[in-house]
Parts: structure tokens; C-alpha cells; sequence
């Protein structure tokens, strides 16, 4: 399969395939990019980012601590959907822990508009 | 009516802003941040998605997040900060007016000024969309900003206008929400945006984008219903004979960005009318002395690490000139971009020692070509490029000691 690279900004074009049982990335030009086509051939994967709803009615930015198989975008934010960060969430806290059991916690990201000082 | 006075004075306090800000600290200089929204982050904080800091801090992060490192300095600093507070005008003696809550309308006199109010996003008046005017067009910043910082999803059958950054990472966003993203719309053969954009953005979610394409009509009232497009001759004008509808209650602009350089009016500061940024020097100083710019109101970057190694350029200048230490300048030289590239930054550098970044766009997309700098009938440097393409700012390294006359960026088949 041919794609681009969604490691870094540079979008380097990747050509995978499977060789004698071993799956090998040719286009890329660094390491990262390697394993991210290792990945996109057996399994591809995607953090997410998106929102949560403050206990005051705001929204708060959110992002899953690492990626999750691509088929479970949909139920990740759903499940995601259904927490609540309180009012002064900061940056960094974990709001949730293994969510769906996909080994992924979800971190606030940001500062709801209510809890600017 | 109160009245201020500091070595830099940075207006704007988003990425650029704060990055100058610190390294104009550093320099030793007394540092005020005007800032007009109600925090620090500037657009940052409604870019909630990841591909942030990977250049500048080594790991990637969000906007929000990018943000709160920087703003997390200036707090720790003792850095001035203004928010809430608007600049009304701006001289060339480096005095503003300026309007904020805390201390009505005050007059600040500064000894070096950094521009760094960003970019605004080109509207559906700047583009002149076909049609009626009826709710339901937006700027992708701007549903992006009623999305991710205020919660609201502004429609839910969407298609899209242009495929700048802002565009597809909004598709994506409206997506993940619930909100069925029908057909991005590009005039032009290629895309605006980074190549990686349209992958993890439409590819991902089957969200067909349509290059050369435009559209033509936009129905309904007073929601829009839906709209008409058709394919783009190479004139970019529409083959009307093969216009197609498609309903939608949602249309997203995301046609480029434009420097917001109004507060000039009142100075004599040279703007570059390719960039619609100022016309500066390697240490980002404008025309007029002691005022510098930085950050997407100088020229727009696709990334926001860039951003931020400008801006402590210009903070770092700002604050040494307004010290008095700033170095003696070499002779100056024009930097000039041809064939192909549509522009080159700085625009002027000064002979001497030590190295200058040159960033390029080119103005369309070219494969398998050199890229040359010359200075004089020297030249400086020749580069292999795979691929060049406008919505990728490249940049090349330009070694002082080396320039003889002029430069010139070109591209050579």
C-alpha cells in the first residue's frame, strides 16, 4: 500500500508491503515513520482529541494518552461523551483511566472558557 | 488618563506573542503583552487537535497545551500582561492607544514594539461566494472556535470550501462530533494544506475532497439548504454546463489567512503585498525603527514551532534596540524571490557573520526541481527538492559571510 506518513508535519510519502512474511516501509526517513507504517499495514491506530462537558455546563479539550485502533474512533468518543471534568479540571489531570479497556486514559488539554481567571 | 511606559511593548499574545515576550525578557528589557482576549494562547486554544511542538519542544502536544508551556513562563516572569485590552493606534514614535477594563483608555510609549496579532481568515465577502447570504456559512476558525471553545456544533450536513489546514482538521473535528461532512471543495489542483491533513482528516473518515472544483450557487433561506459546484476550466472559472447540487445546511470557508496588519494604518510601516505582512530585515525589524514583527501577522506558517523560534528572533532584537545594544548592521541586502517561488523571508539582511533562516513558499506545486540562492553571480547554495508545493513553507539556511550582493530564491527545472 502506498500512503503519507501522519508522524510529522514533513508528510513523507510510504510504500508498504509484506515480504516474505516480514512487512517492509520503504519512504520514510526516520524511525518514527517506520513503526507508523508497521502500524497502518497490521493495524492502524489514532489518538484522539475532543471534549468533554464541565460540571457547569462549559466544554473542555481532551485527548486520549495514546492511539487506539482506528475502528473504535466512534465508541472511544462516545464513551468520552459521557464523562463530566469538573469546572477547574487542569491541564494534565487524567479524567479517566483504560478506557473501553484499550489502555488509553484521557487527559484534559486545556482550560474550560468558566475556569479562565 | 493613564500613562505607561516600557522598553517592548509585544501587541498580541498568542504563540508569537508570548515566545517574544520571554526572549525580550531575557534580554534584560521591561516587557508589556497586549492581548485582547481574555487569556494568553491566542488561537491555540481552539486547536484542540494534536501535531503541535514536535520542532520546538521534541514531543507532540495540542494547541491548548502548547499554549499553557509558554503561558506558564509568563507567569512565572515578571512579564506585564494586559488582557482584555484592545490597541486602538499605533505610531511610528511607538505610542499606543489602548482600551482595557483596568484602566480605561491609557497611552503606552514603548522604545521597541513587536507586532504579533496574527492572521484572520479570508471571508465569503473576500472570496466573492456566489449566491445568497443566508446562516449557515462560517469560517472553518470560526466554527471551530463556537465548537472547541464555547460547545456548540454549528450544523450537521456539512461541506467545505478550500482545503487550508483549518478546513480539514474541521472536517475532522465536525465528524468526530456527529456531524456528517459530505465534500471538501478545492479550486485550485492540489491542496493548501499539509499532506498529512488530508490523510489522518478526509482519507480516514471517506470524506471525498473534489480538486478544481468551486462553487457556484448557494440556495435556501433564511438556513442555507444546499448548494451548486461544478469543476473549474484551467482559467479557474466554473464549466457551468456541469454544475451538480448537493444539500447542506453547513458551509465551512477555509480559503487562506490574511496577516491583520490594520493597526499600521496609522505608520509608516512597508508592507510586502504577496505576504500582506511587513517588509523586514533578518532580526525582524520593519522599516521604521524599534518596530519588529513576528508570527502569522508578518507571513502565514504552517507551523506553529516556526512561529515561535521567529518570534524569539524578533522579542530578542526588540529588546536590544530598545536597550541600545543592538550590534552595528553590516551593508544590507535585498533578498528576492523568482521563478517560482512566491516569496522569500527576510526580505532584507545585513552582511556580517552568523547565519539567517531564508523561509520560501513557492506559488504552485513543483516535483523534481533545484532549488538556488545566489548572492551576486555567486551561488550561495542548490537544492534537490521531490516535491514543492505552496501550502509547505520550506526554508534554507543562508551563511552571512557569503553574501555579495543581492540574493535571489529561485526554483531551476
Amino acid at each position: 500500500m502506498n500512503t503519507i506518513c501522519i508522524m510529522c508535519p514533513m508528510g513523507c510519502p510510504l510504500h508498504i508491503e509484506e515480504v516474505n512474511g516480514e512487512v517492509v516501509v520503504t519512504g520514510n526517513t526516520c524511525k518514527r515513520g517506520q513503526i507508523y507504517g508497521v502500524e497502518e499495514f497490521t493495524h492502524p491506530k489514532r489518538a484522539i482529541t475532543t471534549l468533554v462537558k464541565t460540571e457547569d455546563g462549559g466544554v473542555v479539550s481532551v485527548k486520549t494518552s495514546n492511539t487506539v485502533p482506528k475502528e473504535r474512533i466512534f465508541d472511544v468518543v462516545a464513551e468520552i461523551g459521557k464523562l463530566r471534568a469538573g469546572k477547574d479540571a487542569q491541564i494534565g489531570d487524567v479524567l479517566a483511566k483504560d478506557v473501553l479497556g484499550l489502555g488509553v486514559d484521557v487527559i484534559i488539554t486545556g482550560t474550560a472558557k468558566s475556569g479562565v481567571k | 488618563m493613564a500613562s505607561l511606559l516600557y522598553d517592548v511593548v509585544i501587541i498580541g499574545g498568542g504563540p508569537a506573542g508570548m515566545a517574544a515576550a520571554l526572549s525580550a525578557r531575557k534580554q534584560g528589557a521591561t516587557v508589556l503583552i497586549l492581548e485582547r482576549d481574555v487569556r494568553l494562547g491566542g488561537i491555540l486554544n481552539q486547536c484542540i487537535h494534536q501535531g503541535f511542538g514536535l520542532h520546538y519542544f521534541g514531543e507532540e502536544m495540542t494547541g491548548p497545551e502548547y499554549a499553557d508551556r509558554f503561558r506558564k513562563l509568563v507567569d512565572a516572569s515578571d512579564i506585564d500582561v494586559m488582557l482584555e485590552s484592545m490597541v486602538l493606534s499605533l505610531t511610528d514614535e511607538k505610542e499606543l492607544t489602548v482600551l482595557s477594563p483596568k484602566l480605561g483608555l491609557c497611552h503606552i510609549k514603548a522604545k521597541s514594539i513587536v507586532l504579533a496579532m496574527g492572521c484572520r481568515e479570508r471571508t465569503a465577502g473576500a472570496i466573492a461566494l456566489p449566491g445568497t447570504r443566508p446562516a449557515g456559512i462560517y469560517t472553518a476558525g470560526m466554527a471551530q472556535k463556537i465548537c472547541n471553545i464555547d460547545g456548540y456544533l454549528v450544523g450537521k450536513e456539512v461541506v467545505i470550501l478550500g482545503s487550508g489546514d483549518i478546513g480539514l482538521i474541521m472536517a475532522r473535528r465536525m465528524t468526530t462530533e456527529g456531524a456528517k461532512v459530505k465534500l471538501v471543495l478545492e479550486l485550485m489542483p492540489f491542496s493548501s494544506g499539509l499532506k498529512r491533513n488530508i490523510v489522518q482528516c478526509l482519507d480516514d473518515y471517506d470524506i471525498p475532497i473534489k480538486f478544481s472544483h468551486t462553487i457556484t450557487k448557494i440556495v435556501g433561506s433564511p438556513r442555507m439548504t444546499g448548494l451548486y459546484y461544478a469543476p473549474v476550466g484551467e482559467d479557474r472559472k466554473p464549466i457551468l454546463e456541469k454544475e451538480e447540487y448537493i444539500s447542506a445546511d453547513t458551509l465551512l470557508l477555509s480559503v487562506g489567512l490574511i496577516p491583520e496588519n490594520d493597526l499600521l494604518n496609522g505608520t509608516s510601516v512597508e508592507l510586502s503585498r504577496i505576504t500582506s505582512g511587513a517588509v523586514v530585515d533578518e532580526n525582524r525589524m520593519t522599516n521604521v525603527e524599534g518596530i519588529f514583527s513576528c508570527g502569522n501577522v508578518l507571513h502565514v506558517h504552517d507551523l506553529v514551532d516556526n512561529v515561535s523560534h521567529e518570534a524569539e528572533i524578533a522579542g530578542e532584537s526588540a529588546a536590544k534596540y530598545a536597550l541600545g545594544k543592538a550590534e552595528k548592521q553590516g551593508e544590507v541586502v535585498s533578498v528576492v524571490a523568482k521563478d517560482g517561488v512566491r516569496y522569500a523571508l527576510p526580505q532584507r539582511i545585513h552582511k556580517g557573520e552568523g547565519k539567517v533562516q531564508v523561509f520560501f513558499r513557492t506559488g504552485d506545486v513543483y516535483k523534481n526541481c533545484k532549488l538556488i540562492v545566489e548572492s551576486g553571480n555567486e551561488v550561495l547554495l542548490s537544492k534537490k527538492c521531490q516535491v514543492l508545493a505552496p501550502g509547505e513553507m520550506g526554508s534554507v539556511i543562508v551563511d552571512k559571510a557569503k553574501i555579495v550582493g543581492d540574493i535571489v530564491v529561485r526554483l531551476e527545472k
